[in-house]
């Protein structure tokens, strides 16, 4: 831990001696260094990662900048990309971006990537508005802040509907190192326009990867943004997902996080809504095994009034596995006619399986209804017979009834295929072939 | 096609089927009625093979083969289907995917192919109507927010879809107006048939003006206590099950 600490702080001076000193963002990544530095990273003795420990994670001797691999094919990236819809694609390599896998546009808006937004002056501005203005100022933000090069930048101006989702997916080949990346993107959505986004972090080798990602996304006024993350990676790899959104008059914002990969996955997820009339929607499912361990962090935090907020996550854990939500709401006292409501449910089928979670409402407006629970329990037996005496074996019983208690959370899904998609990884996890379709 | 034998069960280890021996062939409508906690239930349950009832003594038959240690799902397999007194809702699971995979896990264990979807979907636009069922019912998740009676409904629609040899209809009067009482025993007769059989087990004498059973039986204390043929059961609803009390003491 302090060795990969040391190793960070050491290499920055070089890192930045190969950017452009005189630019804005030298100054962000100075000041993030320096936090780093002062904040290191987060341990046990935070409240905020009481149930998650980076202990091991961070144990390893990590490449911090991968060298270039071989290219990669479409055939080689082809199953992790929803790859039977029409979309843009923002792919990188190791920490490149790959032009010959991806499918990017200038035309009306920019979808591309934040290498050349912070290198050419016409984004400027921009950069300038938005760059590091919603993130949080901990040490593994920081951390990210200080070495951020790369990642997605997408910018759609006012009143456009962008006409196919985006897949913005990070490959790391890592043939033969363990490798630290620290994607960054940048995501920017004006007045009346509407965008779906499609995240994710994969691994295509058995090394260890450890992905510290931060997303900084603006839902400017009644901007609609469907934002999906598919976190199904190898059993090497670990993510730390640092996600912020600020939101504006009238914006909607819907997440759904996926999760069902990695061996350690935390997500910290921040929403901020500036404004009145804003919905904001995150739903999430996790299904993990083995060791494996997902932690879900949010943050909605209400400044305004009658907006409304909804969480769903929903969790099965098996084997060794353990799972944490740690769901904070908080509610300003200005923030009158809030509807905010919260449900985290999950499913132990294993005596071993843990799950953490805790519930946080800090309301200090009278005029609001927030409602919250929590459970934690094994499938109902006698649903379980009921479809046993159909003729339903107990295994397939079994994965039917968790398909159910996952299923509500795909309700809001709107790209079919992603549905479908999920809905496979889902009968695959539960070890069936489901008989229908979705 | 089922025979029972010297029937002994427990839950929890309390004793409630006391010896109980019977024969439906095929063809048959038997009742079988009885006070409350007589063991009408429990009688329906250890037929299914529900875990939590455990038999003690006796044998179960069903087209000759022993029951015991057959898991609820090949007795399904097998033919045997029960109409739930409590059916239970499961969120995010539609009734019409519900369906199509049990009757492909059926067809499964009979080495049969799936269902064509052509098929699957005739047979459950034939079966909605034959219950008066509005097909949109389908689309929603298993019983979630159904009323009493429409529960019920769902489940002689799993009937007719899944076509058992044997039907218990466990107390699937209890919760419907009369209208709904009509609807579902006259599609329970629709489905009747020489090859196949129903049990209905019942309090009252209503369901069976219009089920109109061969057989009565009554059970009392976890033992069949007095058979006969359909005028028995008006008989009970004339005198009450006290007359039994007395007639075995």
């Amino acid at each position: 831990m302090f060795q990969l600490k040391e190793k960070l702080l050491s290499s920055f001076i070089a890192f930045e001696d190969q950017k452009d000193i005189d630019s804005y963002v030298h100054g962000i990544r100075t000041k993030a260094i320096k936090n780093f530095e002062k904040e290191g990273f987060p341990t046990k003795k935070l409240e905020n990662w009481k149930y998650t420990s980076l202990k091991k994670t961070l144990n390893q001797d990590y490449k911090l900048f991968p060298t270039a691999t071989e290219a990669l094919e479409f055939k080689d990236i082809k199953d992790f990309l929803i790859d039977d819809i029409e979309s843009y694609k923002i792919i990188f390599v190791d920490g490149k971006y790959c032009s010959h896998l991806s499918e990017t546009t200038h035309e009306g808006m920019d979808i591309c990537i934040l290498s050349s937004a912070l290198s050419q002056s016409k984004y400027d501005l921009l950069i300038e508005n938005y760059f590091d203005k919603i993130s949080k100022k901990d040490g593994i933000t920081s951390l990210n802040t200080a070495f951020s090069s790369e990642g997605s930048y997408i910018h759609i101006p006012k009143n456009v509907q962008v006409d196919k989702p985006i897949q913005v997916v990070y490959f790391s080949t890592g043939k033969n190192e363990s490798v630290l990346h620290q994607p960054r993107n940048l995501i920017v959505v004006d007045e009346n326009s509407q965008v779906e986004i499609i995240e994710r972090h994969q691994s295509l080798s058995d090394n260890r990867i450890l992905v510290n990602s931060v997303s900084e996304i603006y839902c400017n006024q009644r901007s609609i943004v469907q934002h999906y993350k598919i976190q199904d990676d190898n059993r090497n790899a670990s993510l730390i997902d640092n996600t912020f959104v600020s939101q504006q008059k009238n914006s909607d914002y819907t997440l759904h996080t996926f999760s069902f990969g990695g061996e350690l996955t935390r997500n910290n997820l921040s929403i901020f809504q500036n404004d009145e009339r804003i919905e904001s929607t995150i739903k999430g499912i996790t299904i993990i095994g083995e060791n494996q361990h997902v932690d879900h962090n949010t943050l909605i935090h209400h400044k305004k009034p009658n907006c409304n907020s909804y969480q769903d996550y929903k969790g099965i854990f098996g084997e060794n596995s353990v799972g944490v939500f740690n769901g904070q709401v908080l509610v300003e006292k200005e923030a009158q006619k809030t509807n905010a409501f919260q449900a985290n449910n999950n499913v132990l089928i294993s005596d071993k399986a843990t799950i953490n979670t805790k519930p946080q409402l800090e309301i200090f407006a009278d005029d609001v209804k927030c409602s919250h629970g929590c459970t934690v329990g094994q499938l109902d037996k006698n649903a379980l017979f009921y479809l046993r005496s159909r003729g339903i074996p107990e295994k397939e019983a079994t994965a039917l009834l968790m398909y159910g208690f996952a299923n509500k959370v795909l309700s809001s899904v709107n790209i079919p295929e992603v549905k479908t998609r999920v809905n496979n990884i889902i009968a695959d996890k539960l070890g069936v072939k489901m008989g229908f379709d979705i | 096609m089922l025979k029972i034998k010297n029937l002994h069960a427990q839950v929890e280890d309390k004793d409630i089927l006391k010896g109980i021996d019977l024969e439906i062939k095929a063809g048959e409508i038997h009742a079988i009625m009885g006070p409350n906690g007589s063991g009408k239930s429990t009688l329906a349950s250890v037929i299914t093979g529900k875990e939590e009832y455990e038999m003690t003594e006796g044998k179960i038959l069903f087209e000759n083969e022993d029951l015991d240690e057959v898991s609820p799902e090949e007795r399904a397999h097998k033919g045997i289907f029960m109409s739930f007194q409590y059916p239970i809702e499961i969120p995010g699971i539609t009734t019409t995917n519900f369906i199509k995979t049990a009757i492909n896990e059926t067809r499964k264990a009979k080495g049969e192919n799936d269902m064509p979807a052509k098929d699957m979907l005739k047979m459950l636009r034939e079966k909605c109507d034959l219950l008066d069922i509005d097909q949109k019912f389908l689309s929603r998740s298993i019983n979630e927010g159904f009323s009493g009676g429409e529960k019920k409904r769902n489940e002689i629609f799993q009937m007719a879809m899944l076509e058992p040899k044997l039907a218990i209809l466990d107390e699937t009067d209890s919760g419907l107006d009369i209208d709904a009482l009509k609807i579902v025993a006259n599609g329970v007769n629709k489905l009747k048939s020489e090859d196949n059989a129903v049990m209905v087990i019942t309090h009252y004498q209503r369901l069976l003006d219009h089920i109109v059973p061969d057989y009565v039986h009554v059970l009392f204390d976890g033992k069949i206590v007095k058979s006969g043929g359909k005028e028995l059961a008006f008989e009970l609803e004339k005198k009450g099950y006290d007359w039994i009390k007395e007639e075995i003491k």
